[in-house]
């Protein structure tokens, strides 16, 4: 896994759609981002942001077409996604009976890696969660919870993030925080982003507009 | 840079510590299939009253207090991940194969708990007696992995439904049927002191069930679980 982290990425939508029952969401979506593309998702509610992320990062199944992400020309197995790919979404939820130390523990080493409690620790503080990484989850704030899911996106040095709503639930320090998370992310990987927010957009290399 | 060296077992073995922590903080579970035994039992035991049961009987409502105990316990290992939408977090980083195993280790903890503290219960107050321990422990065993297996993808299936509570109990019935029949045959054979050989026949139904029943199990939940 190691020889993946400085090589060639890229993710590919190859003609993406998905129906729920006789609904169409979306249909036809076609991107590529390599190494170090971003891609900006807009479109109003209910147009099928969140279910293109979840597409894409293999939480969904798409109805037609396909979604890949390949090293080096070749398409990675889904584990090898499991461990290269960061995700922040609104129904994303931790384990609230257990601290957020146990949480990101059990992820990581679930997902097959081997960071140390200090490695860990250290993470969380990052986000802004010094010194409550032995709380539970159950007491945390939505803005703490989100700065975990952050945490938890960026504990295997992702190459490729998805994010949904970035900056949901932060306040203005949580909001800086995410805008030095993505300006990071673009210069070392992937950085795909489904937001409502105007001001978003300038993170786009790539832009997609669903609903139209 | 961390290494990934944890294997298939390792995960699920992180997935199970990680259910039985949860558990003994929660008691989501436990307290259910619990309080539903002790219930069971003791109406049953006032219902009998100073009647000698049969071993015909006797083998009958033990099994009947396994079955619906772990119905009323076993489906919440999904129920609960889908409820509290950490199903999510759980497909983003583990396989559907470690998913599989490490809920399947964590319900067999569960029912080998309650059957740590319902069958010795069982024993006293309804006043039966084993006379083969090899066939009786063999037939618990099995049985249990057996329902184990069955109710560990039957609450996946339920768990995506939206009357969960009652659909667990009504799809498990007719796939643990086999199961239930053979487990309360070799139950009744063990208390009328049949040795291991006269029981064979249900045990090797019971080896037979637990094995297609996992495979099965195994096959098939990947397409459950993915969305």
């Amino acid at each position: 896994m190691a020889q993946l982290m400085g090589s060639m990425i890229s993710l590919e939508a190859k003609d993406l759609g998905k129906r729920f029952g006789r609904r169409r969401v979306f249909e036809g979506i076609r991107f590529r981002l390599e190494n170090k593309g971003s891609l900006v998702i807009s479109g109003r509610n209910g147009s099928g942001k969140t279910t293109l992320l979840r597409v894409l990062c293999g939480l969904a199944r798409p109805t037609e077409g396909r979604a890949i992400i390949s090293h080096s020309g070749k398409e990675l197995t889904p584990e090898q996604r499991r461990n290269l790919l960061g995700l922040v979404m609104p129904d994303l939820e931790f384990y609230g009976e257990l601290t957020a130390m146990e949480n990101l523990l059990f992820l990581s080493r679930v997902r097959g890696s081997n960071l140390t409690r200090e490695t860990i620790r250290e993470r969380i503080g990052w986000m802004g969660l010094k010194d409550r990484d032995d709380d539970l989850v159950f007491s945390f704030s939505s803005g703490m919870r989100q700065r975990l899911k952050y945490a938890f996106a960026l504990l295997n040095d992702p190459r490729v993030l998805l994010l949904d709503e970035p900056a949901a639930n932060l306040d203005q320090e949580g909001a800086a925080l995410v805008h030095q998370v993505i300006d990071s992310q673009k210069a070392k990987g992937i950085v795909v982003i489904a937001t409502n927010e105007q001001s978003d957009l300038r993170y786009a290399d790539q832009n997609i507009h669903l609903g139209d | 840079m961390q290494t990934r060296t944890s294997t298939w077992a390792t995960k699920s073995a992180w997935l199970l510590v990680k259910e039985l922590k949860s558990e003994f903080r929660t008691r989501y579970a436990l307290n259910a299939v619990l309080m539903f035994a002790l219930t069971t039992l003791v109406v049953t035991s006032f219902s009998i009253g100073a009647f000698a049961l049969t071993p015909r009987i006797a083998s009958s409502l033990l099994w009947l207090v396994i079955f619906f105990s772990s119905m009323s316990g076993l489906a919440q290992v999904f129920i609960k991940e889908e409820e509290a939408g950490t199903a999510n977090l759980l497909r983003l980083v583990a396989g559907p194969d470690t998913v599989f195993l490490g809920k399947l280790l964590f319900n067999l903890a569960l029912l080998f708990m309650l059957e740590l503290i319902v069958v010795p219960l069982f024993m006293v107050w309804m006043n039966v007696s084993v006379l083969d321990l090899w066939l009786f422990l063999s037939v618990l065993l099995l049985g249990s992995l057996g329902l184990v297996c069955a109710t560990t993808i039957i609450a996946a299936i339920v768990s995506k439904a939206r009357a969960k509570g009652s659909l667990f109990a009504v799809l498990s019935f007719p796939i643990l049927l086999p199961l239930l029949i053979a487990s309360i045959d070799g139950t009744r054979l063990s208390m009328e002191g049949e040795p291991l050989s006269a029981g064979w026949g249900d045990v090797r139904l019971l080896l037979s069930y637990l094995v297609v029943m996992f495979v099965a199990s195994f096959l098939l939940f990947d397409s459950v679980w993915s969305e």
